[in-house]
């Protein structure tokens, strides 16, 4: 395997939310306390070899947006670290974003809202590399036109505003964008989920064009498992703020290992199997705020036995290139146990 | 089987500073009580105003220009409005795609699903509290009895969505149309609606259109499908047949973009050029522009063809396997 561009390394993200002015008095009165904290990640590490595209799934709440931003430099993580390239992904004290974060690009889910209404899109384009003086000024024109062109749309929309592209034409203005930085790494945040069917596969076939052209490395952030084992090399599913299981996306989609993720493609409907007989996952996703004790999916677990109850499951190595957290690969649930006794 | 629902030729019109827009147009179709039609569209193409039109709830500047829309035979757009509203809620019910929209969020659930029951039937407040504890048990709500007393900030996406159908489910309607309900929500919480609602169909009898945009839900929850582009229905018939061996183009297209049916990696069969505006469409076949069988007579409104059980609106469908 080459060396990882990107390295996650036990990184969490907590977000806390203190209590209003009334609260707080009344804690110090009462000595409890009030405020809240959401673990959007807890102890995730991924590495990305140059050239993979790497899916992170998972349903809402489970940190994959989080996690996005955190390898963008958006979010400062609360434990842990992210690396591009040996180079630490970090703000400086001042809170600026350090120079390596021009190296990460991200493209957001829906095009109308990332895209500024004012600016044109030819200014939208050039914005980034004016800025951080990656092209001499004389070239931003033909720069420009370039990058539309590379992106399926005319060199001449440089000139138009926004509102006069569909929603297709604008999340590749979106893609054009975070390509003018020339970045190592692309973070895409659900960037096709907003799309019409039709207007998607558009989209996915630039992005494949796009990735076999450039080299590119991304994270591909997604809900949608068709999508994303139709583009991506290898597959993290997270469950309320951890990887659950990483795979080689044939492999995960051959055989899952993790209960969760095996619950997770039972319960997605297909096109083309007919009339199914759907095995929803019981049960509702449980708050991050406060999530259950041991294996976070244990109370909505076919197998869970005893030991998932109190016990977080280590992330183990199935194979060279596999790996899972749960009991069940890793000396088992305890339910065994109880069976014989 | 009796049909639950009919519509003729259903027209509605928005008027825009450029003239009038036809965003249903000339739409007919039946559901037989106890199956599950799903309309499919995509952005733009006049699914949800249709689902919208079938209610009568169609706001200024949009008109119902044309068409007939029978509920148990009785035709909707000939009632008083008075009659209309005593129809809505208890034969044909509506559920939202966005169920915080809908739910009034300062009235405990409890009291809106009862105020629901008494607008159409004159019983005692706690003789509609039970009727909406029976429907909350009916979708699938554990401990009913005290999710009544919630409200709706306190349910996950998934329990609020429950709470709209079971409220859609009060009157026992012959006919429940559900515009996108679970677009909004997770996969394994859309798993488990879809399973509910298959299930309540198959016991209630109550006849669904299923408005949405995703082929591989309706594929395995409808039993009839019906394509619209643009306004017009494209293609209808069984679910089976229209996933197994679509006619139209269009249909044809729409499927072949979807990711999972190809080798990973590979190029996905793209359908060129985007949906068109309603404004301003090509003359014929509103699909001509982005169709790769267009040829000239395409510019002329294509016939209806095919069978009852499978009709494509088509001037060069494609073979029926």
């Amino acid at each position: 395997m080459t060396d990882p561009i990107l390295q996650i390394d036990a990184v969490s993200k907590r977000f806390t939310r203190s209590p209003g002015v009334l609260l707080k008095g009344l804690d110090r009165l009462t000595g409890r306390d009030s405020s809240q904290t959401v673990h959007a990640v807890t102890d995730v590490s991924l590495s990305v070899p140059r050239g993979e595209v790497l899916g992170i799934v998972g349903e809402s709440g489970c940190g994959k947006s989080t996690l996005g931003r955190i390898v963008s430099g958006i979010y400062t993580p609360s434990a842990g670290k992210v690396t591009l390239d040996g180079d630490p992904v970090a703000r400086d004290s001042r809170g600026n974003v350090d120079k390596l974060t021009t190296r990460v690009q991200m493209i957001h889910q829906d095009p109308f809202a990332s895209l500024n209404p004012r600016m044109k899109v030819g200014e939208i384009i050039a914005e980034g590399p004016r800025i951080h003086g990656l092209i001499p000024a004389k070239d931003v024109q033909s720069k420009v036109r370039a990058l539309l062109e590379q992106v399926g749309l005319e060199g001449a929309y440089a000139n138009r505003l926004p509102h006069q592209f569909s929603g297709g034409q604008r999340q590749r203005v979106a893609i054009a964008r975070a390509l003018a930085m020339q970045p190592e790494l692309l973070v895409l945040d659900e960037a096709v989920a907003s799309l019409d069917v039709s207007i998607q596969a558009q989209v996915l076939n630039l992005f494949m064009d796009l990735r076999k052209q450039l080299d590119l490395t991304a994270l591909f952030i997604s809900h949608d498992l068709s999508v994303v084992r139709h583009v991506c090399d290898r597959v993290a599913i997270m469950y309320l703020g951890r990887v659950v299981e990483t795979a080689p996306a044939n492999q995960l989609y051959e055989k899952p290992l993790h209960p969760y993720t095996s619950a997770l493609f039972g319960s997605v409907p297909t096109l083309g199997t007919g009339r199914a007989r759907f095995q929803p996952i019981k049960g509702e996703i449980p708050s991050p705020i406060n999530p259950p004790k041991g294996c976070a999916f244990h109370p909505r677990c076919p197998l869970a036995g005893p030991r998932c109850r109190v016990e977080v499951p280590r992330v183990v190595n199935a194979s060279s290139e596999r790996s899972v957290a749960c009991h069940i690969q890793d000396g088992g649930t305890g339910a065994e146990n109880e069976a014989a006794a | 089987m009796t049909v639950a629902l009919e519509v003729k030729g259903l027209t509605t019109q928005f008027g825009t500073r450029n003239g009038a827009v036809t965003a249903v147009n000339d739409v007919s179709f039946s559901v037989q009580s106890g199956r599950i039609m799903g309309l499919v569209g995509e952005s733009g193409s006049g699914k949800s105003v249709t689902g919208f039109s079938i209610m009568g709830l169609i706001d200024e500047p949009g008109r119902i220009t044309d068409g007939q829309v029978l509920v148990q035979g009785t035709n909707m757009r000939d009632l008083k409005p008075d009659a209309q509203r005593s129809m809505r809620g208890r034969n044909v019910a509506m559920v939202f795609q966005d169920p915080m929209m809908t739910l009034n969020p300062v009235l405990r659930v409890g009291d809106q699903m009862a105020m629901a029951v008494r607008v159409h039937e004159k019983v005692s407040k706690s003789a509609a509290w039970d009727r909406a504890r029976e429907a909350l048990e009916i979708v699938g709500i554990p401990a009913a009895g005290e999710r009544l007393q919630a409200y709706p900030h306190q349910l996950s996406g998934g329990m609020r969505q429950r709470v709209a159908i079971a409220t859609a489910l009060l009157h026992r309607p012959a006919v429940i149309i559900a515009d996108e309900p679970t677009t909004a929500l997770d996969v394994s919480i859309q798993g488990q609606i879809l399973a509910e609602v298959r299930r309540l169909v198959d016991e209630t009898g109550t006849a669904i259109v299923w408005v949405t945009h995703d082929l591989a839900v309706v594929s395995s929850l409808a039993d009839d499908i019906a394509v619209m582009y643009a306004g017009r229905i494209v293609e209808s018939g069984t679910a089976a047949e229209v996933i197994a061996s679509p006619r139209h183009p269009y249909t044809r297209g729409l499927i072949d973009s979807v990711p999972g049916l190809h080798e990973p990696g590979q190029k996905l069969p793209q359908i060129p050029g985007s949906t068109p505006q309603l404004a301003n469409l090509p003359s014929g076949c509103p699909f001509r522009p982005r169709c790769p069988r267009a040829t000239e007579i395409c510019a002329t409104q294509p016939p209806h063809s095919g069978t009852d059980a499978h009709s494509v609106l088509c001037h060069h469908p494609l073979e029926a396997s």
